[in-house]
């Protein structure tokens, strides 16, 4: 799920970008660091892999929808944090320039949220300390597909936090953390089952190349980073608390979630319009059990708010304007259009 | 798989836009990147009820398709496919926020409503600004933007060899996915058992694919550093045009033109 810019505050966007590129430049110094001159190409390619193999959608069985590769895990687990966490970045910003998925603001938000989890949370503590050096395929397959969701979830709490602090959509936290949490438990389910087939498919065919990533992982530098275990535990917990809790609910919303996702998870143009039509229609279909429930108890909160005196003088004003500066900027397109046209 | 080949045309023909010869496309790459962070930060400054405020904004996106001779059609397309996820959020203001705060006549519109067509246009004239950078300034030019401004070179190399290699990888699984329809008469979509293979394959041609590049670099003198022979100049048309649109954007941020201009024209009456 990728932040969008008209979701987040200037404040909200320039704090996750400035994150972000101390991120970037920290794992920058680090590959100069231990100067493997192979892992540059490496990392590039490795990156468009990511891309194309994004497009590649397999179908998800009885549910009709599809899915397909996120690849946050799957960089880490080839390529160590640092690189992996560079390489989701560029990923990222290829997305956001040519696709326009997030924007140039949510940019910062959307490499923490999809890069920074699994390269530096989930891969160092979980899924190193499941595999450690000794390499069987179980052990893989529940580090893999457990550091994937993980990943995700934490990655989506902090789409919430993001949205939350921002304060442009009026989506109170409770429910929009029962909304998100479990479709991403469902993608993260799928994207670490995916993950794992993977990473045991190379590891069986060519075991070099992650034996390789895993002696190159200097596992010095996570003495601060333990400080932080105790807070991503908490949120893991609460997180996939209620995550559960939504999916106990008996009344198909699990179904509807997991429909849902398949597509939600799906990227920029593959998102066909009949398909995000389809979303919405199931979406709106189950909206008015959530909207009765946050708006009785959000009703004591709006009425404390404070609120712009409701002015219909100012609001006329301002419709009147407002039209009138659209068509006049509209006009300005045509003047320059006709200049040009002429100059030809 | 129509849908793989329609993207690699469709980062393509954004790269065959790029190559216009407008003197938009001639700026600096920097002067659009910084000018367009600008816009982006301004707009999505404006408070959450802010429609008004907004719609001068719009001047920037509209000159520049323009001037840029840009097609509006397709980039118009391009955002309404990523509109979903904007709406999806959008949608729970109107439910969540039914307070009264426009009178039009009898006509009352709820503060969610104000604030869903908000983060619409906000969502317009972000993602306008994004799409437009790229297709007049092209994805190398803004790496070397980027790389010019402060960012970290491993960083950099790594856009442009994922950049590069987009292609060559996208080529190679639009023809692996063909391959496997042809084979299954092109029924249904990729089953679970199929795709971890072909994503494996895929990758293990990658990291040959790698491996095979790196030591072609070696050959040829490769010591981590990209070497690019075009200059970049900031000179008078860069600062100007800047500066510019950052006063302009300045303006609409701080006046509230709409509402002037409905006010001058409800006192006329």
């Amino acid at each position: 799920m990728h932040m969008a810019d008209a979701l987040i505050s200037p404040a909200v966007g320039g704090a996750m970008w400035v994150a972000t590129a101390g991120l970037i430049g920290y794992c920058s110094k680090k590959i100069k660091e231990d100067i493997d001159d192979s892992k540059i190409p490496l990392m590039g390619v490795i990156g468009a892999f990511i891309f194309a193999a994004q497009m590649i959608n397999f179908t998800i069985p009885a549910t009709g929808s599809s899915g397909h590769l996120g690849g946050g895990m799957i960089l880490a687990i080839l390529l160590g944090p640092y690189a992996a966490f560079l390489t989701m970045a560029s990923v990222l910003t290829v997305q956001a320039l040519f696709f326009a998925d997030g924007g140039l603001l949510a940019l910062g938000c959307n490499i923490f949220n999809l890069g920074f989890f699994p390269c530096f949370v989930a891969y160092p503590f979980i899924y190193k300390r499941i595999v450690k050096d000794g390499q069987s395929q179980k052990m893989m397959m529940a580090g893999a597909t457990l550091a994937a969701i993980a990943g995700l979830q934490l990655g989506a709490f902090c789409v919430v936090l993001e949205t939350l602090f921002s304060g442009i959509s009026e989506l109170p936290f409770g429910t929009f953390v029962l909304l998100v949490q479990p479709i991403h438990l469902a993608i993260g389910i799928v994207e670490g089952l995916v993950t794992s087939a993977v990473v045991i498919f190379v590891w069986k065919s060519r075991p070099e190349m992650l034996q390789s990533s895993v002696s190159s992982i200097a596992d010095k530098g996570y003495s601060i980073k333990r400080v932080l275990i105790g807070f991503v535990a908490a949120t893991l917990i609460t997180g996939c608390a209620l995550s559960w809790f939504a999916s106990a609910h008996p009344d198909g919303l699990e179904w509807a979630m997991f429909k849902t996702a398949g597509v939600e998870e799906l990227e920029g143009p593959e998102k066909g319009l009949h398909s995000s039509l389809a979303t919405i229609q199931e979406k709106t279909a189950f909206l008015p059990d959530y909207g009765f429930k946050s708006s009785e108890a959000d009703h004591s909160e709006e009425a404390t708010k404070a609120w712009p005196a409701v002015d219909p003088g100012t609001s006329m004003s301002g419709l009147v304007g407002g039209v009138l500066t659209l068509c006049l900027t509209v006009f300005i397109g045509f003047v320059i259009k006709r200049r040009k046209a002429t100059e030809v | 798989m129509a849908t793989i080949e329609n993207n690699l045309f469709d980062i393509g023909y954004m790269d065959t836009l790029a190559s216009g010869t407008t003197s938009l496309h001639q700026l600096d790459p920097r002067a659009k990147l910084i000018t367009t962070l600008m816009f982006v930060i301004m707009v999505v400054s404006l408070g959450k009820y802010e429609i008004s405020m907004m719609i001068p904004f719009v001047v920037y996106p509209l000159t520049m398709i323009v001037s840029g001779e840009l097609p509006f059609n397709y980039l118009l397309k391009k955002i309404i496919l990523v509109a979903p996820f904007a709406i999806l959020i959008g949608i729970f203001n109107p439910l969540m926020d039914r307070e009264i705060l426009v009178q039009l006549g009898s006509l009352s519109i709820a503060g969610g409503w104000i604030s869903f067509f908000s983060i619409m246009i906000r969502f317009g004239l972000t993602v306008s600004a994004a799409l437009i950078l790229i297709s007049l300034t092209g994805f190398n030019a803004v790496c070397m933007a980027l790389e010019k401004l402060g960012a970290p070179r491993p960083f950099v190399i790594q856009l442009l060899f994922l950049y590069r290699y987009l292609f060559v990888l996208i080529d190679e699984t639009s023809r692996m996915v063909r391959a496997r329809s042809l084979r299954s008469f092109g029924s249904g979509g990729i089953h679970f058992k199929v795709f971890v293979p072909l994503v494996g394959q895929l990758l293990l041609r990658t990291l040959d694919r790698a491996q095979r590049i790196h030591l072609a670099m070696c050959c040829r003198g490769f010591d981590g550093h990209i070497r690019i022979s075009r200059s970049l100049k900031f000179g008078f048309n860069e600062i100007r045009f800047t500066l510019a649109w950052s006063l302009l954007f300045f303006c609409f941020r701080s006046y509230n033109i709409p509402l002037k201009i409905g006010e001058l024209i409800a006192g006329y009456f």
